[in-house]
């Protein structure tokens, strides 16, 4: 202990046994977080190495074996944030600056629902209603649009495309972008709206010249988070996407890649000796992004917010 | 356009001049929609097609932001129609984003009416082929996976918040609060890897069990535990603990009888929340739980149904009459989304009631 008091004459409290129990457990119970994180780093390394050095049955090597996943899970993750960040950042200010006051916080709960709803439950809806109620757009994009490389046809037949799958994973995230941001733009000193509206600013100008400028760090905080999550779902992936294992940026056709999560989540449960392996490595490949996804965001906040905003 | 508004310029108030009454976005906003159902209507009748809501909702968004713009660009000059236009957007943006939440409520609870019966809570699906059958067993199994998983998680996240805020310094409590964040960004499937890598360890490969999904799921939920008490034991008044500590108590009666009963609601609303974000987990418990058609009471041997690995396995893996699995499907999805509402709301109602009345 670091206790030793040089003023000698000072009476100390008494060591009391309770105490320094407490206190142990405590510790331990922190502790105890390390050894559970270390466990899940030291078990899935131990469990996929068989599969990264050894020889495979069908593929070449293990990372010929996983690219295609890994870049069906960036591809969907990206077009997911494209279409969810604007849409989050528009209902954070919506809910913060346009809604009716009373209206605001009603509306803002009925957003958190949607980030309380099961994954099982989004691809369920993304099957039954999403696919066949975006399947004509699809068709029309490929046959109107197909010059285009991403709607190059032949469009899917059942509409469980990419695009799809990116659909619904935006929807997913978008809640927790949204919660995030509005808490940001709720932070703007509020003499610096008041200040700009004085001077005669209409209220968008007042949110790009205040509101906006103050929340830039946050906003990139918060969509990196909302991309750790959309990384790393899986049910809604697998339920929605008609996956072929192919390398390809077109949204709309039938010869989609698949996400690492989902082709974990699809093959495990029939899974058995060196595929186990290989599925556990690519599980390790997604901790490792989703690691550096999240190492990012929490950089990006430690490093703009030693202003000591408040 | 068909909403020609004439600005009444009132020259007796000059402040309301060249402005446009309060009442014209919604005017043009109604003869926008107007234009897009006529429009919607004449495709429809001349293609033979269905009329479409979704044509005249977009088109009629659209047409709004032109003619809202023009209009005001004209009356009221350019920065103002900036404004009404970013408003527009606005607006539409957050409308988009209740349909799908509207769509996925009315869609679970129409399907899952079907099977929304008595012999849904009181069977299992053992030897049932087609229709009949319950999810007795997947809610038995959700219940006992989440009920350890709050055992496991509890604690050990309760005590780490403790440790942080009351007892931490150097690096131990860097480490722990960086790894705490770590751990929030873990995927799920990931969580169940490591579930199944470790029982894998003890009990050989295929290993599956409902224990084995309860640790899956504390990884998820002791992060969320950890954060939730950490913010309620901060907002303690540090008064509190001084008055208690001057009277001599002991520094961990302070905690246990001052420090924790104050901020008892927020911690209870924390954890309440953290069970309603795992319960609807799937994809640890397909991995590491598995599914079976028969009851299971004992976590710790077999393989065990949950709802939600209930309900993906219904809808993607059906027999012969596939509607009878796809009803029970939806009806699990409609429990389930039932049961995370319920909490949801348990939880808001809990810091509503029992929050500390001192303070504010």
């Amino acid at each position: 202990m670091t206790t030793a008091a040089p003023a000698a004459t000072r009476a100390s409290a008494p060591n009391r046994p309770a105490d320094v129990i407490f206190k142990a457990v405590s510790t331990t119970a922190g502790v105890l977080i390390l050894i559970a994180l270390a466990g899940v780093a030291i078990f899935l390394v131990a469990q996929a190495v068989p599969a990264i050095i050894g020889p495979l049955p069908e593929d070449d090597s293990f990372w010929a074996w996983v690219w295609p996943l890994t870049f069906g899970t960036l591809w969907s993750a990206f077009l997911a944030m494209v279409m969810a960040v604007p849409m989050a950042i528009a209902i954070a200010l919506f809910i913060t600056h346009f809604a009716p006051r009373r209206l605001a916080s009603i509306l803002g709960y009925a957003i958190d629902l949607l980030a309380a709803i099961p994954s099982v439950i989004y691809g369920l809806w993304g099957i039954a209603v999403l696919a066949p109620f975006m399947q004509p757009a699809y068709t029309w994009l490929a046959d109107n649009l197909g010059w285009i490389p991403l709607f190059s046809p032949p469009a899917s037949g059942t509409g469980r495309t990419i695009l799809t799958a990116a659909i619904v994973l935006a929807v997913m995230v978008l809640p927790i972008i949204t919660a995030l941001c509005r808490e940001i733009f709720l932070q703007t000193p509020r003499l610096n709206e008041e200040a700009s509206l004085a001077l005669g600013a209409t209220r968008w100008e007042m949110i790009r010249m205040a509101v906006l400028p103050h929340g830039r760090s946050g906003i990139i905080a918060s969509s990196i988070l909302g991309l750790g999550r959309a990384l790393g779902e899986t049910m809604a992936v697998a339920m929605v996407l008609a996956s072929a294992g192919a390398v390809t940026f077109v949204v709309v056709g039938s010869q989609n890649p698949s996400t690492i999560a989902a082709n974990i989540a699809l093959r495990f449960p029939e899974a058995h000796g060196i595929t186990v392996n290989m599925l556990i490595g690519s599980g390790l490949v997604l901790f490792a992004i989703t690691l550096l996804v999240n190492a990012l965001s929490r950089w990006i906040i430690a490093k703009t917010t030693v202003d000591g905003g408040r | 356009m068909t909403t020609t508004i004439s600005a009444p310029r009132q020259a007796q108030n000059p402040l309301t001049a060249g402005q446009l009454p309060r009442w014209s976005p919604w005017a043009t906003l109604l003869g926008a929609l107007l234009v897009g159902a006529a429009v919607a209507g004449l495709v429809a009748g001349a293609s033979g097609t269905q009329f479409s809501i979704v044509a005249t909702a977009v088109i009629g968004f659209v047409l709004y932001l032109v003619a809202i713009t023009v209009v005001s660009q004209l009356i009221e000059g350019g920065r103002k129609a900036t404004d009404r236009f970013v408003t527009g957007l606005v607006t539409g943006a957050f409308l988009l984003a209740l349909i799908p939440l509207v769509s996925l409520v009315i869609t679970v609870v129409a399907n899952g009416m079907a099977r929304f019966d008595v012999e849904l809570f009181t069977y299992s699906m053992r030897n049932v082929v087609g229709e009949g059958g319950g999810v007795l067993h997947a809610i038995i199994g959700t219940l006992l996976v989440t009920l350890w998983a709050a055992i496991i998680s509890v604690p050990v996240g309760i005590f780490t918040a403790i440790y942080l805020v009351e007892y931490a310094k150097g690096r131990l409590a860097k480490a722990i609060t960086f790894f705490v964040d770590v751990m929030t960004g873990i995927p799920s499937i990931v969580a169940g890897l490591f579930a199944y890598a470790l029982f894998a360890l003890f009990f050989g490969e295929g290993v599956r069990s409902g224990i084995g999904g309860a640790v899956a799921l504390s990884l998820l939920m002791i992060p969320t535990v950890v954060r939730s008490t950490e913010e309620m034991l901060k907002l303690v008044p540090n008064d509190l603990r001084e008055a208690s500590l001057a009277l001599g108590v002991p520094k961990w009666l302070t905690i246990a009888k001052v420090v924790l009963p104050t901020a008892l609601a927020g911690i209870v609303t924390g954890v309440t929340l953290a069970v309603a974000r795992v319960i609807g987990e799937t994809a640890p418990l397909l991995i590491i739980a598995g599914f079976t058609t028969n009851m299971n009471y004992n976590v710790f041997e077999g393989r065990m149904m949950t709802l939600p690995v209930f309900a993906y396995n219904q809808y993607v893996s059906p027999g012969v009459q596939e509607q009878a699995y796809f009803d029970r499907a939806w009806a699990a999805a409609l429990i389930l989304i039932l049961i995370v509402m319920i909490l949801n709301i348990v939880a808001r109602l809990i810091a509503h009631f029992f929050a500390p009345k001192a303070g504010r």
